[in-house]
């Protein structure tokens, strides 16, 4: 059955990638393009340029657009129930055992030694993000003027996203 | 810092915080971290900065997207199960619409010029809103020597290797856990 073959797919991508969305991007790849051929390696390229120019995490994007693809609505939902369940099973017992030991004096300094580390990896992302996007003046102008109003202002980040954009298309 | 006053979350108030957060995360990842910020710590006041972080580092050591990992943790800790189920529900609807009206009616994948230049603009803000969170974030957080080196090690071993976020993690617990352990034995309480 296509949707029991959609949602163990997505499943195991969902289980092995760490790190979010972009370090599923090639897991999918293999899953979808080499292993099952359910996509064409121009249809995964495409999901891509969707998945970037759409919001919300590319995990469930690409989940969504492939599943259609393959079967669908129904597909659709097979395959975003692939991609949230292994989340749910790991994350739930986290949250159960994090409950269970609140309070205790070893777990307060466990976490508390991981919040810097926490900080950096923020920092990290922003490097690595801000390599493949600010690449000429006015990119680094935009990223300025954003860092500069959010850290001077209390303007609400949406609104900023949405200013940038019209400046995008002024400027570029 | 002043906090605002916690108000009690309710399903449909979280429904719509993590709707939010779905509808305006471009990027993926942790480029969702500000908006998500900004509905749960400064908007809500249903966690403290401190909090926020926990999550994020059991949201970052999970496997799976970041934007859903938090929303499961998030839901249950302020509703319980059904909570997971409306933030889930929430992040994950904007694009599942998006996508699905999308996946149905695009023929070529060519976007249109507009639209990629709007894209082409808030790319570099994204860069912006990820580097104010950390910075944020961390004046809250690298307040003593202690935090101060952890960070400056972390920072350190991510800039000369390609470590996974979840070993940094798992290494940076295991080290205040033994720490601990070495104080509590001088008979230094936490």
């Amino acid at each position: 059955m296509i949707y029991l073959e959609l949602f163990i797919s997505f499943f195991t991508i969902g289980a092995f990638s760490f790190g979010g969305g972009y370090a599923m991007i090639p897991l999918i790849e293999r899953e979808l393009v080499r292993n099952q051929a359910w996509l064409t390696a121009q249809q995964f390229i495409d999901i891509l340029a969707i998945a970037e120019i759409t919001p919300g995490p590319v995990a469930i994007n690409a989940a969504t657009f492939a599943g259609y693809k393959v079967s669908g609505l129904l597909g659709g939902i097979a395959a975003n129930l692939g991609i949230v369940v292994p989340s749910l099973m790991a994350v739930m017992t986290m949250a159960y055992i994090v409950q269970r030991f609140q309070g205790a004096p070893l777990l307060k300094s466990a976490l508390a030694a991981v919040r810097p580390v926490v900080v950096v990896l923020i920092f990290m992302a922003a490097v690595t993000v801000g390599r493949q996007t600010i690449l000429d003046f006015k990119s680094a102008g935009i990223a300025v003027l954003a860092l500069t109003l959010m850290l001077r202002t209390k303007l609400n980040p949406i609104l900023l996203l949405i200013g940038a954009g019209i400046a995008g298309v002024i400027i570029f | 810092m002043v906090l605002p006053a916690p108000r009690n979350p309710t399903l449909s108030t979280l429904f719509w915080s993590f709707f939010r957060v779905g509808a305006f995360t471009f990027g993926g990842g942790l480029a969702m971290l500000p908006v998500m910020q900004r509905e749960i710590v400064d908007r809500q006041g249903w966690q403290s900065e401190h909090e926020f972080v926990d999550v994020l580092a059991i949201a970052q050591s999970s496997p799976g997207a970041i934007a859903i990992n938090t929303a499961i943790f998030t839901g249950y800790k302020l509703l319980g199960v059904p909570g997971v189920a409306v933030a889930i529900a929430g992040v994950v609807l904007p694009s599942f619409l998006i996508i699905t009206v999308l996946a149905a009616t695009l023929t070529a994948a060519e976007p249109p010029l507009l639209l990629t230049k709007f894209f082409l603009g808030i790319r570099p803000a994204v860069v912006a809103l990820i580097l104010a969170a950390a910075i944020g974030i961390g004046r809250n957080v690298l307040i003593d020597r202690f935090n101060i080196m952890l960070a400056a090690v972390a920072l350190g071993v991510s800039l000369v290797s390609n470590i996974h976020p979840a070993i940094l993690i798992a290494g940076a617990a295991l080290f205040g856990y033994l720490h601990q352990q070495l104080l509590s034995r001088r008979g230094v309480r936490p």
